[in-house]
This record gives C-alpha cells, sequence and structure tokens, in this order.
C-alpha cells in the first residue's frame, strides 16, 4: 500500500539510492562473516542468557550492525525494565 | 631502476582488470617509462588481444616458470611504443600451474630492470588471486557502479588487507554520468562512502574503449577520448602526483546546468 501510495505521488526511492542502502546492509554481514539470519538467532539467545539476571523487555531488543570505516561493530540496545514498576504491578 | 608491481584486481569478471592493466602500461610506456605487462589469468588469456600482441607470443608464463625459456624471451615487446612488453599467460594450463612464490621469484628478477610491473589479476578469490597479488607493491581494485561488482570489491578489499597488501586503491569504471544524474546509478561518491578506501580514479563509459580493443590499440594514447584521459590520471596518480578528477558530472549545456543548479536549491 504505501509503496504504491509513494509510487503515485512519485516519491518512489531512486534506483541508486535502493541499491546503496542495500549495499551497505549486504557489506556489513559480509564483512563480519555472517549470515543475515543469524543474527535473528543470536538476538534470542542473548536475551535469554540476559534475562536469567537482568528483567528485560524482549520486544524491545534491537541488535545491529554499524560500520565505521571498514570497521564493522555489533550494536545491541537492551532496554531494562525498571524495577520500581514491576513492583507496582 | 626498481620497479614498482602495480597488481589490478577486482574479484568480479568482465568489470576492466585486463582493459586497465593494458592502458596503464601503455600509459606509463607513453611516459618514457619501461613497463612489463603480465597476465596473470592462465587458462583464460586476454592482455595479449587487447595489447594486440597477440600474434606474437612464443613462450608464456608458464614456461619462464617451469624453465623452458629465459624471461627475456617471454618477453613481447610492443614496437608502438618505446618500452612496453608483455609477458602473456599460458592458454592451456589453468591457474595451479604457478605459484605465489613464483610470481614473486619472476618479479624480483625484474625489478631491476624496468620501472612498473604491471599484472593483470584473474576474477575469483582463488590461486589465481593470491599468485597476482604475492609480488605486489600496489594493489589497485577496480569496480563498476552495480551492486554485484561493489559487493565482490569490497570482498577484495578485505582480502588484500589480510595479505598485508592493503590498504587497496580503487577505481571505478564503466560510469554513466547522465544516470548518475538521474541517480539511477550509484554514484563514485556514494560508493567510497561504502568501501571506504582511497580512489585514485573515475573511468567514464566511452565508446572508445570498444573500438580500442577491437583494434587492439591502447586508448590511453588516445588523448581525446575520455576513458583515455582518465587512465592517463590514474597513471599519474599511481605516480604520486595529485591530479584532480575529471568532472564527468559537469558535461551538458548551459540549460541542464542551470536546471540542476535551481533544483538543487542554488547551492
Amino acid at each position: 500500500m504505501g509503496d504504491l501510495f509513494n509510487r503515485l505521488l512519485g516519491r518512489e526511492k531512486k534506483s541508486a539510492q535502493q541499491a546503496k542502502e542495500r549495499l551497505k546492509l549486504v557489506l556489513n554481514y559480509d564483512r563480519a562473516a555472517l549470515n543475515p539470519g543469524k543474527i535473528d538467532l543470536l538476538k534470542d539467545e542473548l536475551i535469554d542468557v540476559i534475562s536469567r539476571h537482568i528483567d528485560v523487555d524482549p520486544s524491545a531488543v534491537r541488535i545491529e550492525m554499524a560500520q565505521d570505516g571498514r570497521q564493522q561493530r555489533l550494536i545491541a540496545e537492551i532496554p531494562i525494565n525498571p524495577s520500581d514498576r514491576r513492583r507496582r504491578r | 631502476m626498481v620497479a614498482k608491481v602495480v597488481t589490478i584486481t577486482s574479484g568480479k569478471g568482465g568489470v576492466g582488470k585486463t582493459t586497465a592493466t593494458a592502458n596503464l602500461g601503455a600509459a606509463f610506456a607513453s611516459q618514457g617509462f619501461k613497463v612489463v605487462c603480465i597476465d596473470a589469468d592462465i587458462g583464460l588469456r586476454n592482455l595479449d588481444v587487447v595489447l594486440g600482441l597477440e600474434n606474437r607470443i612464443v613462450y608464456d608464463l608458464v614456461d619462464v616458470v617451469e624453465g623452458r625459456c629465459r624471461l627475456r624471451q617471454a618477453m613481447i615487446r610492443d614496437k608502438r611504443l618505446p618500452e612496453l612488453y608483455l609477458i602473456p599467460a599460458a592458454q592451456t594450463r589453468d591457474k595451479s600451474a604457478i605459484s605465489p612464490s613464483d610470481m614473486v621469484r619472476l618479479c624480483n628478477d625484474l625489478r631491476g630492470e624496468c620501472d612498473w610491473i604491471m599484472i593483470d589479476s584473474p576474477a575469483g578469490i582463488e590461486r589465481g588471486f593470491h599468485n597476482a597479488i604475492a609480488p605486489a607493491d600496489i594493489v589497485v581494485v577496480i569496480t563498476n557502479p552495480e551492486v554485484s561488482a561493489v559487493r565482490d570489491a569490497d570482498r577484495i578489499i578485505g582480502l588484500v588487507e589480510a595479505e598485508e597488501k592493503g590498504p587497496a586503491r580503487l577505481v571505478i569504471n564503466r560510469v554513466k554520468p547522465e544516470m548518475v544524474r538521474r541517480e539511477d546509478m550509484i554514484s563514485p561518491d556514494d560508493i567510497i562512502d561504502l568501501l571506504a578506501i582511497e580512489l585514485i580514479g573515475i573511468i567514464p563509459e566511452d565508446e572508445a574503449v570498444t573500438l580500442s580493443t577491437n583494434r587492439g590499440v591502447p586508448i590511453s594514447l588516445d588523448g581525446k577520448s575520455q576513458a583515455g584521459q582518465a587512465f592517463h590520471n590514474i597513471s599519474l596518480r599511481l605516480r604520486g602526483e595529485d591530479v584532480p578528477f575529471l568532472d564527468i558530472q559537469e558535461q551538458g549545456n548551459i540549460i541542464e546546468k542551470l536546471t540542476r543548479f535551481i533544483r538543487s536549491g542554488g547551492d
């Protein structure tokens, strides 16, 4: 739907932009020698391990690959549930 | 004389390795340097035809390595230029016929008697690639403004670094300014951004390249063609000169330029 809407308004992303975005992702995974699907596995395992010690919200966990020159970094954002809120419930 | 060894590689096939090797070699030779071009693509040789020397081959790279001839005997001299030589690849053997240390030894034998050794790497990341980069002082990675070619270039850049031959330098070949302008082709800026290595050349798509390979006459000898000029500039940058990049974007008439200026908000 959104795609169609954008296309009708002539707002479809230019193909060069699409190429760049796709390449950015592909290069991130290639450089880390990681298949993209593996990130979800890693995320589940991380949540498992961390929740044993800290109360986290699994649905809010984000794991991303970031690029810094030719250096790759794995960035995990894991919001912790506040302990007082838990008590109130 | 102590030659610099330059290897041109890409990962992906068909992006312009052989054309670049031939034209950079010819550019150096036209500047008065003594140049030896080596075709490391054993089994799929083509540097001979691009240079127009295919009919003069007697001995090849494998003959030298296996001791069937002396190095000098395998060096074909290009008669159009004062000192441009080709050591052709063998056509009936495969990459395993030589090893990286064979290439290092061969280049060391040549270093004392020429200024530039230009090696045309085969596509791929296997033995042939390792043979080609083993003796390199400078590795030039060539790519096209396409997703597949840029991805392979990135892989190669990583491998070159792993072999401690980096940082590789980048040449972007077959750029179509008109498509870049329409944002339908990845721009050189975007490619540099993604690959994060030093750019040493942008070669525009140019019909004159096809004509030159048809004839077997390097295009870098033709000062009028855009691609020839681009190769010439790359050769100067490899010599360490600071040459401004050709503004291939800024072609077009005054109305086009004006429209672009207005659309960009005048900045």
